[in-house]
């Protein structure tokens, strides 16, 4: 263990679980109304976290400079979320409640997740559906008017709000609109089309960014008093994933260089229900929403010769009697079913088709809602998921009306990320990361239905808190841009450009994402090996030496320059794939959606190591140093996780 | 499959541009159209050429990042987005015209890549509910009647993608901004502010450049989201109602 370093204090308050952040707010700095309009604030992505931050603060009088890469703030992937919001509002009357949504949270994570942080998380949850609905959100109703509910992996209770299979788009949407609002009321300035290349700090402090305007190519510096990152996570990093063509870690790796840890980046969600990859010219891979896990079935054909007969097209998946086909998550999990959490389902997913038992291309499993489609009629199915079976059939031509869905895991989210503290600031003051960009809340593995919750509660409720408790000791004195600081900074952005423009080699970029990619998910993805790791680190080193000998980068910084983009992106997740076989190396427990095969029980499931791997681990820069963030729970007792 | 490309490139905003031509062959029917256009890139980058600008981000169809004109058609033959249109809904051999999308309040920045932003500025003139965070009433203290809350919906499911734009004769956003004074009009939280609303989004949608709507209905055949012209009607009533009553709130 490390020495104790102080900044690695979470800052968690005194006082019983359920009162510490009201504890918090009530002691926490204030900035009188007045003086916020004297302070600037940089907000990185506009997805939920970044959104909903910029709207909130803006609208406390805060001057806010947002910024995306996209050509629009509601173009981020939080668009993209589809099943649910998960909130512990109780209105149907099946025993949820705060204290529910905070055990199932931490026991859903593996108890890898810091208790007071994801307890705020389920108090905050009720407000945040308050809040969408009074933006006019149009989330699905009953006959009667009120809010329906539905299901999700890992509860037993019905705590989902939802807005059809596009709930991210809704929520996005409004927190886009009050975005908007403050735009146009000139509190916030929206600088689109822009990528953030690098922090600049300033005795000690966040205090401004440097940026490439996408359009001109043109670098320039903002100032500010705090810097929030809200950027998202870094899924791309496998090459193939659910997350947009542009997702990237780059602002947050940049930060990380200059001092901001990160923590926990092994920790990855693969998600069970995906489109299967078809070819090796696929450039993304689509999610099919969890939700579809409340009515369809998970199966394989009993055996490895039914199977071989589907695969070769001799029997079509219809043909399959009851005895013939296995529905090994309900034979496996009975209490749970279909709807255990994401990694469960995920890993046996693995399992039958290593065994030979998967469909399609052999790496798939059926999705069957034949079941419920005779218990419930097909309008009723339509109305529930109608956009998502379209969408399946527009990519794979398929009816899944008829035929089940054919679905495997894929790279879906992040729960490792930016380490914070109880205020969601970073190791460099004035450095916050929110949303998914940071590590605190999901643990090991992230249920579903809670990222855009966490998202929306960072910005909406507790970045306007902790911000104001920062600012409240910080001199209104404004640092101009042409102090020597982002002179500096300017100057090393410029330099890497250059840098990346002068190798002229012979492989695209994309060659080299792709390469990193494949070698992650072989070796970094859904089960890993002490000596898959150890293969892997000498790979992607050898891959990242390579890259900056060998990589084509065309075109000119001073000009919109896609291959120029995309290069500074894949060198930094060149960096951060070291970070994350590192960390995986380390970490020889299996808990939740990090899984070593060294470490499980006879049946085959997550062998956690409490004595010695109940931390976060928090890096520094360039893998010098590892520190440990011990986690103590009071509330909760860690157990083997069970869904049978 | 093979398959011939023409496409748009224009260096920036001042430039000419000009169509140039690109063959492809060993196409998986089952690529999307966009992938196809990847693969195309990494093969202009290795020659060390400059790759081709399109705008994509999410390619699930719902961001609204992904545009193109092929044949003509916003967003290619089939009603959805770009990036949902595979290779199977062409065939073999077949010539492809890409181009960006033509309007004035649509700039193109750089060969298929053009500037929407426009939107955003009718979106910011009162497209919103204008509600501070904190402070609101419990969600259940105000029914929806369900078949309100599904039009709503229907209206705000809309990407604003701009495909209505590019669709209509005379580059009118009617659709675009239909959505959403519909998807807010009908719902009770929206009413309080329904009378400015639409009035002051028509005037940011007029003062952009946007032309006028002749009910060609256009927009809703190439809409990828299936938004209904019926939205377009409500607007009109909205705009008719906010002008000829005396302002309530």
């Amino acid at each position: 263990m490390a020495v104790k370093t102080p900044i690695l204090d979470a800052k968690i308050p005194k006082g019983t679980l359920s009162e510490k952040w009201s504890a918090y707010k009530s002691h926490a700095g204030l900035v009188n109304p007045a003086n916020r309009r004297k302070y600037d604030i940089i907000v990185v992505g506009t997805g939920l976290a970044g959104s909903s931050a910029a709207a909130s603060l803006a609208e406390m009088g805060y001057n806010v400079k947002s910024f995306c890469f996209q050509d629009s703030p509601r173009r981020a992937h939080s668009i993209a979320a589809q099943g649910g919001i998960n909130a512990a509002k109780n209105y149907q009357n099946d025993g949820d409640s705060v204290f529910r949504l905070f055990y199932d949270t931490i026991k859903g994570g593996d108890y890898r997740a810091r208790e007071a942080n994801v307890h705020r998380l389920a108090e905050l949850s009720t407000h945040i559906i308050d809040q969408c609905v009074a933006q006019g959100i149009p989330f699905a109703r009953e006959y009667g008017g009120l809010l329906a509910n539905r299901s999700f992996g890992g509860a037993q209770v019905s705590r989902t709000f939802y807005a059809r299979g596009q709930t991210g788009q809704q929520l996005l949407l409004g927190a886009y609109s009050a975005l908007s609002r403050q735009i146009q009321l000139g509190k916030v300035q929206q600088f689109s089309r822009h990528e953030i290349l690098d922090l600049v700090i300033v005795e000690g402090k966040a205090r401004g960014v440097v940026v490439r305007d996408l359009v001109s190519g043109k670098i320039s510096s903002h100032s500010a008093h705090a810097v929030l990152l809200c950027t998202g996570g870094y899924g791309n990093v496998y090459f193939l994933s659910t997350n947009a063509m542009g997702s990237n870690v780059t602002a947050c790796w940049r930060a990380h260089k200059k001092g901001a840890f990160f923590a926990n980046p092994c920790f990855t969600q693969i998600h069970p229900t995906c489109i299967p990859v078809h070819g090796d010219h696929q450039s993304k891979l689509t999610l099919m929403s969890e939700s579809l896990r409340n009515d369809g079935r998970v199966w394989v054909p009993k055996t490895p010769a039914l199977a071989e007969k589907v695969r070769k097209g001799g029997l079509s998946p219809e043909e399959l009697s009851e005895e013939d086909r296995d529905y090994f998550l309900e034979r496996r999990y009975p209490a749970f079913g279909n709807l255990v959490p994401r990694d469960v389902a995920s890993r046996n997913a693995k399992y039958v088709c290593d065994e030979g038992k998967g469909v399609g291309t052999g790496l798939a499993v059926f999705l069957d809602f034949r079941d419920a489609i005779k218990r419930d009629g097909e309008d009723v199915i339509r109305s529930k998921y109608g956009n998502l079976f379209d969408m399946y059939q527009q990519i794979t031509g398929q009816d899944p009306y008829r035929v089940p869905m054919n679905i495997y895991p894929a790279v879906h989210y992040t729960m490792g990320g930016l380490w914070v503290d109880y205020q969601l600031m970073t190791t460099i003051p004035g450095l916050y990361a929110l949303g998914e960009a940071n590590f605190s809340d999901h643990g090991a593995n992230r249920l579903g239905a809670s990222a855009l919750m966490q998202g929306l509660a960072d910005g909406y409720f507790v970045i306007p808190y902790t911000l104001g408790d920062y600012l409240s000791n910080m001199p209104y004195e404004k640092i101009p841009t042409t102090h020597p600081a982002f002179q500096e900074a300017e100057k090393e952005v410029l330099r890497d450009i250059q840098k990346l423009l002068q190798i002229q080699g012979n492989k695209s970029v994309d060659y080299y994402h792709k390469q990193l990619g494949l070698c992650m998910w072989e070796y970094c993805g859904m089960s890993r090996t002490q000596k898959g790791l150890e293969k892997a680190r000498i790979r992607v080193k050898e891959l990242r030496e390579e890259f900056w000998k060998n990589v084509k980068v065309v075109g000119k910084n001073e000009d919109m320059n896609l291959c120029l983009e995309k290069a500074g992106r894949v060198a930094d997740f060149l960096e951060l794939g070291e970070l994350m076989i590192e960390d995986a190396l380390q970490r020889e427990e299996s808990c939740g959606g990090h899984f070593r095969e060294e470490y499980q029980t006879p049946e085959g499931e997550a062998l956690r190591n409490d004595e010695l791997f109940s931390f976060v681990s928090i890096w520094e820069y360039g893998q010098k140093k590892m520190h440990k963030e011990h986690l103590n729970f009071e509330e909760v007792k860690p157990t083997q996780r069970s869904y049978k | 499959m093979k398959i011939t490309l023409k496409i748009w490139r224009q260096s920036n905003s001042s430039e000419k541009g000009n169509f140039q031509t690109y063959s492809l062959e060993d196409i998986s029917p089952d690529s999307s159209f966009l992938e196809v256009l990847d693969l195309l890139n990494v093969r202009l980058e290795e020659e060390g050429k400059d790759p081709i600008h399109f705008d994509h981000d999410c390619r699930e169809g719902i961001c609204g990042t992904c545009s193109l004109y092929i044949n003509g058609r916003p967003h290619g033959p089939s009603q959805t987005t770009t990036c949902q249109l595979h290779m199977r809904s062409f065939k073999d051999g077949e010539l492809l015209w890409v181009e960006p999308w033509r309007a004035k309040p649509f700039p193109v920045i750089k060969d298929l890549v053009v500037d929407r932003n426009s939107l955003d500025r009718i979106i910011q003139a009162g497209g919103y509910v204008s509600v501070r965070t904190g402070g609101v009433p419990d969600a259940n203290s105000l029914p929806v009647g369900q078949d309100l809350a599904e039009e709503s919906m229907d209206a705000a499911s809309c990407i604003g993608c701009g495909a209505c734009v590019a669709s209509c004769k005379n580059a009118s956003a009617m659709l675009f901004v239909a959505a959403k004074v519909s998807h807010l009009a009908l719902l009770p939280q929206g009413k309080v502010e329904r009378q400015s609303r639409v009035q002051e989004m028509i005037a940011q949608m007029d003062k952009e450049g946007f032309g006028s709507c002749t009910n060609t209905a256009a927009c809703e055949a190439e809409c990828p989201k299936n938004i209904s012209v019926s939205h377009i009607a409500r607007l009109n009533r909205e705009f008719f109602l906010a002008k000829i009553l005396p302002e309530t709130k």
